[in-house]
């Protein structure tokens, strides 16, 4: 989890590049988002400050596009296409193989903030299909099979490197 | 700088490197999916272990993304070879055979874009080119999206040359006699969206091209401005000349980013050249353009709806009239179009109205452009003149259906399309015979379906997509979607009635007047048009709670063989991630069906040799020597 300091100095960095113009509200969001992961309640009240607009507007955009996350991620953010191509060469069975694989349902990020889960519309990929993408690669072709066997190198490297972070939800 | 002058100079840099060889590298987003980057990387390795200096170019999509990653080896007066999936174990023989010696690695190669008259694959002549038109393709692939000499040289901007050199209503009047239809999907006249801006008294004007492409199965949009964005910029700058505006946005989904970053490369380099900023090529024309990336939500392709987003509002549209001709962003004239639109407009312009309209059919004129996805062999791109048969597009073009499957359908349209038919694949596709066919252009998205694909689960996905994507404004489209989908649910999973039929069909026209924007009027159409041309299926599952394709997991198990079953094999024992197989060594494997997850891993890893296990439905199908097993361990 992103301390509240970090918080603070991100967002009077970013507040500080941008006019205070209600055209920014979207754009203000999704660099808050890129530079933390995710939008914490602190951020969207410093934007709707600054903005000189209500909370709640601020908090109804954000929950309106897909695009923007209240938790944070996890360390390898898994997504698993649903576009209609992937749908039909068995998107399903693709994202049960991860919920069971990662033991988290889609939209969670696992308790020790290794992996998250998201279901995606689609990402243009059409001709690979059904694919899935684990920290920004994309693994096309996907069965419930190969599932398995695209996660072990991550879940390995994260056994052999790294101490799981103290992420709590 | 004249234009002349910057024709000149981009000309003698495309010289220079046709003189060398060189490498083009697909790294569009589909390129990159399948490994193009590495690609990239081992090129520049091998280049550097053998000292030599051959320039690399990375450049967009050539349309037969199939066969990605594609790469291109062009030597001066020798044939340009193009290879096919290439990975980075076959590069080091690709630079020591074609860029070192003279051994084009034909065996390797997709074919060549030179005919040499031999037995090589010529390109150009692959069947699927005697269909193809390519309008705003054509320079997709060829050229560094990265480099804005490389459209200049091309013919790019001379159609905004042009243009600054004629008058406003000339212009429109070009785009009126070219008989434009906008490629947004619902066909409007561009001219008289354009009319309609010129006309607005209020100032200032703006325009913005909608690139929100978010038909789940369409990346047409994203191909075009990840491969030569510099046309579609080119457009929106005729664009606001013609109206008189001096600002543009673009809205490109947040999901593009590698369409974003090109964009912004030549928004650059268009401002560097002088076809951006004030007094473009020396006129008293001012013009700017602004990206304004979208967040996910595929209510925004709804114009008023973009306008809102672009506003940073929640995305929601509103009632027209007033259009966003006179009220748009900011309550100010607005000229919205597609990004394939503002692509045909420098060649419109360029080229005359007369040459358009001499390209497509009475009612639709030009090309159209088709994603090709699903359980085709050839997927990719494809711009056909408009009137092309479904059946050319897909068999000729692409090759037919993938491992020798039956045709199902074909789903055109995205969410609010529909899926047509074997018996309608020699519909012509334009505008009007699309929509007579209970189906429509759309944004140009082609889902081909296989015996293999259940119509009311393809139904069922698509509902669910756009109950998810309802943006909750109209009650009938928020709620009314959410019935059909829950009756959907039912029959998918053999708790239909017969009369849910009925009802389905009744809320489908409820839902189309119920709701204010496109989203919601045509999301009944995939419920529609499956129900019109595929009503035994949905009787199937209803009346005999059979799925005909065996997709819906609530009414198919999988069985093994007994004298199929190997014994000796255990694949399917050791894979099966809930430990629902059992059988000793040398025994007949056996599914307990209580512990089945119906992941289908069993069905991949027994061996070909073996292929025994199968998927049965209805449920009843099972033999009762399973069942008799599984209530024996009970």
């Amino acid at each position: 989890m992103v301390t509240e300091e970090q918080v603070d100095q991100a967002i009077a960095e970013i507040l500080d590049s941008y006019k205070k113009d209600r055209k920014n509200l979207v754009p203000l969001l999704q660099k808050v988002q890129t530079r933390l992961g995710y939008l914490p309640k602190e951020a969207m009240q410093k934007i709707a400050d600054f903005l000189e607009m209500p909370e709640v507007d601020v908090w109804g955009v954000a929950t309106f596009y897909n695009q923007f996350r209240f938790v944070p991620l996890g360390k390898y953010h898994t997504m698993v296409c649903m576009g209609t191509a992937c749908h039909l060469a068995g998107g399903r069975l693709i994202q049960e193989a991860l919920e069971r694989e990662l033991d988290i349902k889609v939209g969670e990020t696992a308790e020790d903030g290794i992996f998250s889960l998201e279901r995606v519309a689609c990402i243009g990929c059409c001709m690979l299909a059904p694919v899935i993408v684990i920290k920004d690669k994309i693994h096309p072709k996907m069965t419930p099979f190969k599932v398995e066997e695209a996660l072990i190198p991550y879940k390995q490297s994260n056994e052999e490197k790294c101490q799981p972070p103290n992420t709590k939800h | 700088m004249t234009f002349e002058e910057i024709n000149n100079r981009a000309k003698s840099e495309w010289e220079t490197l046709q003189k060398g060889s060189y490498i083009l590298i697909g790294t569009a987003t589909c390129g990159r999916a399948a490994g193009a980057l590495d690609v990239v990387d081992a090129f520049n390795k091998e280049l550097t272990r053998q000292g030599l200096e051959v320039p690399i170019i990375q450049v967009g999509c050539i349309e037969l993304c199939y066969a990605d990653p594609l790469v291109t080896i062009s030597k001066p007066d020798s044939l340009r070879v193009v290879y096919h999936n290439v990975s980075p174990e076959i590069v080091p023989r690709l630079v020591e055979g074609y860029i070192a010696g003279d051994d084009p690695c034909l065996e390797l190669a997709l074919g060549t874009l030179e005919g040499d008259g031999g037995e090589t694959v010529y390109i150009p002549e692959l069947p699927r080119f005697e269909h193809e038109c390519r309008l705003i393709l054509g320079r997709c692939g060829y050229i560094d999206p990265e480099n804005i000499n490389h459209y200049i040289v091309n013919g790019g901007y001379s159609g905004l040359e042009k243009a600054l050199k004629m008058s406003p209503e000339n212009i429109i009047r070009e785009l009126k006699k070219a008989r434009m239809r906008g490629r947004g999907g619902a066909g409007f006249p561009t001219h008289r969206k354009w009319e309609l801006c010129r006309k607005a008294k209020s100032i200032p004007k703006y325009v913005i091209c909608n690139a929100d492409e978010g038909d789940p199965g369409a990346f047409m949009d994203r191909v075009v401005l990840e491969s030569d964005p510099h046309q579609v910029i080119e457009g929106m700058i005729i664009a606001g000349y013609a109206i008189g505006a001096e600002q543009g946005y673009i809205y490109v989904r947040a999901e593009y980013p590698l369409a974003i970053e090109r964009i912004q490369i030549a928004l650059k380099q268009a401002n560097e050249f002088g076809f951006l900023g004030d007094n473009i090529l020396d006129s008293e024309f001012t013009f700017n353009i602004e990206i304004a990336a979208g967040a996910g939500a595929f209510i925004s392709g709804e114009e008023t709806a973009l306008i809102a987003a672009v506003e940073g509002k929640m995305s929601t549209p509103r009632p027209r009239p007033p259009y966003p001709a006179e009220l748009g962003l900011w309550n100010k004239p607005t000229l919205l179009n597609n990004v394939k639109t503002f692509a045909y407009v420098p060649l419109i312009i360029e080229r005359g109205g007369d040459w358009f309209t001499s390209i497509g059919t009475e009612g639709s004129k030009g090309t159209a452009v088709f994603t090709l996805a699903g359980k085709v062999a050839n997927s990719g791109l494809a711009e056909v003149p408009m009137g092309t048969t479904l059946r050319e597009l897909i068999y000729d073009i692409g090759g037919g259906i993938a491992k020798d499957k039956q045709f199902k359908a074909v789903q055109i349209g995205g969410p609010s399309g529909g899926c047509l038919p074997e018996i309608l694949l020699d519909t012509p596709i334009d505008y009007d015979s699309l929509r007579e066919a209970g189906s429509m252009m759309g944004s140009g998205g082609m889902i081909v379906m296989d015996e293999d694909n259940c119509m009311v689960d393809a139904a069922r996905f698509f509902l669910d997509f756009s109950t998810k994507e309802s943006c909750g404004k109209c009650t009938m489209c928020r709620l009314g979607t959410l019935q059909m989908l829950h009756i959907l649910e039912d029959i998918t999973a053999g708790r239909g009635k017969i009369r849910d039929i009925d009802l389905l069909l009744a809320l489908a026209e409820d839902v189309k007047i119920g709701s204010l924007c496109g989203l919601g009027k045509t999301a009944p159409n995939p419920v529609l048009t499956t129900l019109r041309y595929f009503r035994d299926e949905y009787e199937a599952h209803v009346l005999e709670k059979r799925c005909p394709a065996r997709v819906c997991p609530e009414l198919t198990v999988y069985y093994i063989l007994p004298d199929k079953c190997d014994r000796a094999c255990e694949h399917c024992i050791l894979t099966c991630p809930t430990e629902a197989i059992k059988g000793d060594k040398g025994e007949v494997k056996i599914i307990d069906q209580e512990k089945c997850s119906k992941c289908g891993t069993c069905l991949e890893v027994c061996p070909p040799e073996y292929n025994a296990v199968v998927k049965l439905s209805p449920v009843s199908l099972l033999p009762s020597s399973n069942s008799s097993v599984k209530r024996a361990r009970k």
